[in-house]
C-alpha cells in the first residue's frame, strides 16, 4: 500500500505526478470498472469484486482493476473498459469476470464488445468530462497524474487574482447553471465588493428531473471542481466556501467528502495551501429537497439554515450574500470548467463553440432515445445530431415529436425545428433555456397538454409560497391545464391560460415563477392544434388522455 | 468490584448521534438542517419532542425549526412503514411511464404518495429525480435503485414484502 499523500508544494506536484504514472505503466493490463451510480445500480460493484477475484485466481500480476467514473453510455451499462487496448465491454454482468480474464490479451469477448467507433464516442468534445472514466475518483494521485491541482499551482505561485480573473474573462465563459451569466464578470464583481469577509458557494442542488451531470461530475472527478473552487476563491479573496449538494446523491457526497479530506491532507485545501500563505476551507451543506434552492438566494438561505424562500435582488450575492457579505456562486459544471481554461489558455477555449457560447456544454440524454446517458458536445451543436447521431434516434421505429431542454423552466423544441443549435440565445429564442443541461426526448406517445401539465404540478408543489403570482398562478394554471386534459375546458380558457402565464412571468419574485409558464407557453405555441383537439373534439392526439368521465356526463 | 455504566438505551443511542452532530457544528443555529437529516436518519422521522430538543439546544424558537421541518421534501414528521418504495417522478421517468406505477400500487394497496398501509409494512413515496434516468421508470424499493419497471413487476415486489 501507498501511504497517503503528505503536505504537498507546487514542486512536489510533478514528482507525484511522474510516480503515479509510473505506478500505472508498471501494469500491462488496466481494466476499468464504471463505479457512477448509473452502472452501480446495475451491479458494477460485483463485476468489480469478481473480475479482482479472478485476476487473483488466474495469478495474473501484471493487471490492475480500476473503479472509475461515468462513461456516458449509461443505457449500455455496467460498462468496462481496458487500457491500454481501449477495448469497451456493455452490459456486463458479475458472471462475465471469468470471460474477460481469460481473453486478456487476446482477441476481446465478441459477445459483450461495445463498438467505439459510432458517433456517440467520436462527435463528443470532452473537457469537463476529459477524466471521467479515465481516473479512479476516490484517489488523489490518479487525479494529480493527469494534471490535476496543476493549475492551483500555477496560480498561487506566477498568477496575481486579477490575471486570473482577466483570462477568466476573455475566455467567455458563461454560467452552466442555466442562465449564462458571464462568469469573469461575475468574479470581478465579486473581488470589487467591500467586505471583510467573502464566500465561495458551489451549486450543487441539481434539481432538474432528469438532470444529472452534476451528480456525475462530482462522482467522477470532484478533485477538478474543489480546485476550481480554490482558483476562484484565491481570485476573489475569499477564505472559506461551500458546496450545497442534494442529500439524494450519496454517492457524489461520500466521494466528495473523500476528496475534501486527501486534499486537506496534501495541503492543496485547507491553511497554508501548497505551503503559500493562501488558506481557503470548504465545507458541506445537505440539501433537503427543495428545487427553488436552486435559485441563489434560496440556496443562501438555506445554508444559513431556515427555509428556503428567496428575497428579492438586488442587492445581489455578489455585494451581499452569505451572512451579508460578497459572495460568489457558481454551478460544478462552471468550476469544473476552470482548470483545463488556465491549462489550455482563454484563446484555446474561445476557439470552440459560436460566437457568444464558448466551450462546450454537457447534457444528460434521456426520455425516449435509443443512447441514454451523458454526453459533452462544443456549443452550437445542431440538436439533430445530439438526437440522430449521437443519440442514435428513437428507438421501435417512433418519430421524434419533441426535445424538452431546461427542465420545470424551459421548454419543448418541436422536431421540425431540430436544426436549432444548442447555445443559450438561439434556447432562448425558441422558448426554452439552457438550463442545467437535462435533454428529455419524446416520442409520439408523448401528449404535449400532459406534459405541460406534469411540469405545471412541478412547479406548483416547488413553489415556495412567498411571492403570491408564483403560488397562484401556478395552481391556477394547473387546475386549468387538468381540465384541458379531462375535456372540461373551452375556448375562454385557452385565452385565461395566456393571460395567467403573461402575469405570473412579468411579476414573480424569483426565476422560478418567471419561468414556470415557459413549458406551458412553447407548448401552446408549437403544439396548439393538440390544445384544440383536446378542448374542442375531447380527443388525444397522442392517445394518452381519458375521456371517459366527460363522456358519461354528456350522456347523463 | 468495579460497576460498569449501564448500557445506553436505543432513545440514549438515537439522541447521542443528535448532539454528536450539532456539537460538530458548534450548536450553530445555522447547522439546523444539518441537525434534522441526522434526526430523521435515527430515529426514521421528525417527532415532535425530538423537534424541541433540537430548538432548545441551538437557541433557535420551536416555530422556526417547525418550518424548515415542512418546508423540505427530505424531511417527514410521520413515522415509515418497514417498508420503502420510493417512485421516481422525473420527467425521463414521467415520458417512460412511471403513472401507471403509481397508479397500480395505489389502486392495490389503497395508499396515496405519503402515506403507509394500516399495518405499517409499506411506505409509499415518491421522488422529484433519482438522477437514474437511463434506467427509467426506476424506484428505489427499499435502498436499492431498480430500473425500467412495470407495474407487474412493482407489485411483485411490494407482495413479497407483505409475506416475508
Amino acid at each position: 500500500m501507498t501511504h497517503p499523500i503528505q503536505a504537498l508544494t507546487p514542486d512536489d506536484l510533478p514528482r507525484v505526478a511522474s510516480e503515479a504514472q509510473a505506478e500505472a505503466n508498471s501494469f500491462e493490463h488496466t481494466i476499468h470498472v464504471c463505479t457512477a451510480a448509473g452502472c452501480l445500480s446495475q451491479r458494477s460493484d460485483q463485476v468489480k469484486q469478481n473480475l479482482e477475484r479472478e485476476i487473483h485466481a488466474h495469478g495474473i500480476a501484471h493487471c490492475r482493476v480500476k473503479g472509475v467514473g461515468c462513461m456516458g453510455l449509461c443505457s449500455a451499462g455496467p460498462l468496462v473498459s481496458l487500457r491500454p487496448e481501449k477495448t469497451l465491454y456493455q452490459k456486463v454482468q458479475p458472471e462475465d469476470a471469468g470471460a474477460i480474464i481469460e481473453h486478456l490479451g487476446n482477441a476481446p469477448v465478441a459477445r459483450l464488445e461495445c463498438e467505439t467507433d459510432r458517433p456517440f464516442f467520436t462527435q463528443q468534445t470532452r473537457i469537463v468530462l476529459a477524466n471521467s472514466g479515465e481516473i479512479d475518483p476516490e484517489r488523489l494521485e490518479d487525479s494529480i497524474a493527469v494534471g490535476g491541482y496543476q493549475q492551483l499551482a500555477h496560480v498561487l505561485t506566477d498568477l496575481s487574482p486579477n490575471q486570473v480573473i482577466e483570462q477568466i474573462m476573455h475566455s467567455g465563459l458563461r454560467g452552466r447553471g442555466g442562465a449564462g451569466y458571464p462568469t469573469g464578470l461575475k468574479w470581478s464583481t465579486v473581488a470589487k465588493a467591500r467586505g471583510e469577509r467573502k464566500y465561495v458557494i458551489c451549486n450543487a442542488d441539481e434539481g432538474d428531473p432528469g438532470a444529472f451531470m452534476d451528480r456525475s461530475v462530482l462522482e467522477s472527478d470532484p478533485h477538478r471542481v474543489l480546485e476550481g473552487m480554490t482558483i476562484a476563491a484565491y481570485s476573489i479573496g475569499a477564505s472559506e466556501g461551500y458546496i450545497y449538494i442534494r442529500a439524494e446523491y450519496p454517492l457524489a457526497i461520500k466521494r466528495l467528502q473523500t476528496a475534501i479530506r486527501q486534499a486537506e491532507r496534501a495541503q492543496l485545501l485547507g491553511r497554508n495551501i501548497l505551503g503559500t500563505a493562501f488558506n481557503f476551507h470548504v465545507h458541506m451543506r445537505l440539501g433537503a429537497g427543495a428545487y427553488v434552492c436552486g435559485e441563489e438566494t434560496a440556496l443562501i438561505a438555506s445554508i444559513e439554515g431556515k427555509r428556503g424562500q428567496p428575497r428579492p435582488r438586488p442587492p445581489y450575492p455578489a455585494e451581499s450574500g452569505l451572512w451579508h457579505s460578497p459572495t460568489l456562486i457558481n454551478n460544478v459544471e462552471t468550476y469544473a470548467n476552470i482548470a483545463p481554461i488556465l491549462a489550455h489558455g482563454p484563446d484555446w477555449f474561445a476557439g470552440i463553440g459560436t460566437e457568444r457560447s464558448k466551450g462546450t456544454k454537457v447534457f444528460a440524454l434521456a426520455g425516449k432515445i435509443v443512447n441514454t446517458g451523458l454526453i459533452e458536445v462544443p456549443m452550437g451543436t445542431p440538436l439533430h445530431t445530439i438526437i440522430q447521431d449521437i443519440g442514435e434516434g428513437i428507438p421501435d421505429g417512433q418519430r421524434c415529436k419533441a426535445v424538452q431542454t431546461g427542465g420545470p423552466s424551459g421548454g419543448c423544441i418541436p422536431a421540425d425545428y431540430l436544426d436549432t443549435p444548442v447555445d443559450y440565445e438561439s434556447l432562448n429564442a425558441m422558448g426554452s433555456i439552457m438550463g442545467s443541461g437535462g435533454m428529455i426526448v419524446m416520442d409520439e406517445h408523448s401528449c404535449m397538454v400532459d406534459v405541460a401539465r406534469f411540469f405545471m404540478e412541478f412547479s406548483m408543489s416547488e413553489s415556495c409560497g412567498k411571492c403570491l403570482p408564483c403560488r397562484m398562478g401556478t395552481t391556477e394554471m394547473y387546475e386549468l391545464l387538468t381540465r384541458i386534459v379531462k375535456g372540461h375546458a373551452s375556448l375562454a380558457d385557452l385565452t385565461l391560460l395566456q393571460e395567467l402565464c403573461e402575469t405570473v412571468k412579468q411579476t414573480s419574485l424569483c426565476g422560478l415563477g418567471q419561468a414556470a409558464p415557459n413549458p406551458l407557453l412553447s407548448t401552446m405555441k408549437y403544439f396548439n392544434d393538440e390544445y384544440l383537439a383536446h378542448i374542442i373534439r375531447h380527443t388525444c392526439p397522442a392517445g394518452l388522455c381519458h375521456f371517459a368521465e366527460t363522456e358519461q356526463e354528456a350522456q347523463v | 468490584m468495579m460497576q460498569s455504566a449501564p448500557p445506553l438505551s436505543a432513545e440514549e443511542k438515537r439522541w447521542r448521534m443528535v448532539t454528536a452532530t450539532m456539537r460538530k457544528n458548534g450548536y450553530a443555529p445555522d447547522a439546523l438542517i444539518e441537525t434534522l437529516h441526522t434526526v430523521q436518519n435515527a430515529y426514521g422521522y421528525l417527532d415532535t419532542t425530538t423537534l424541541r430538543a433540537v430548538a432548545n439546544a441551538l437557541h433557535v424558537p420551536p416555530s422556526q425549526v417547525y418550518g424548515v421541518a415542512t418546508f423540505y421534501h427530505a424531511f417527514t414528521l410521520k413515522p415509515e412503514g418497514r417498508h420503502r418504495c420510493i417512485l421516481c417522478q422525473g420527467t425521463a421517468c414521467y415520458i417512460k411511464g412511471s403513472q401507471p406505477l403509481l397508479e397500480a400500487i395505489t389502486k392495490t394497496y389503497h395508499i396515496e404518495p405519503g402515506e403507509t398501509t394500516e399495518d405499517g409494512e409499506i411506505s409509499l413515496l415518491t421522488a422529484r429525480c433519482l438522477g437514474s434516468c437511463s434506467l427509467a421508470p426506476a424506484a428505489i424499493l427499499d435502498h436499492e435503485v431498480v430500473g425500467n419497471l412495470t407495474p407487474e413487476h412493482v407489485l411483485d415486489v411490494l407482495k413479497d414484502w407483505r409475506t416475508v
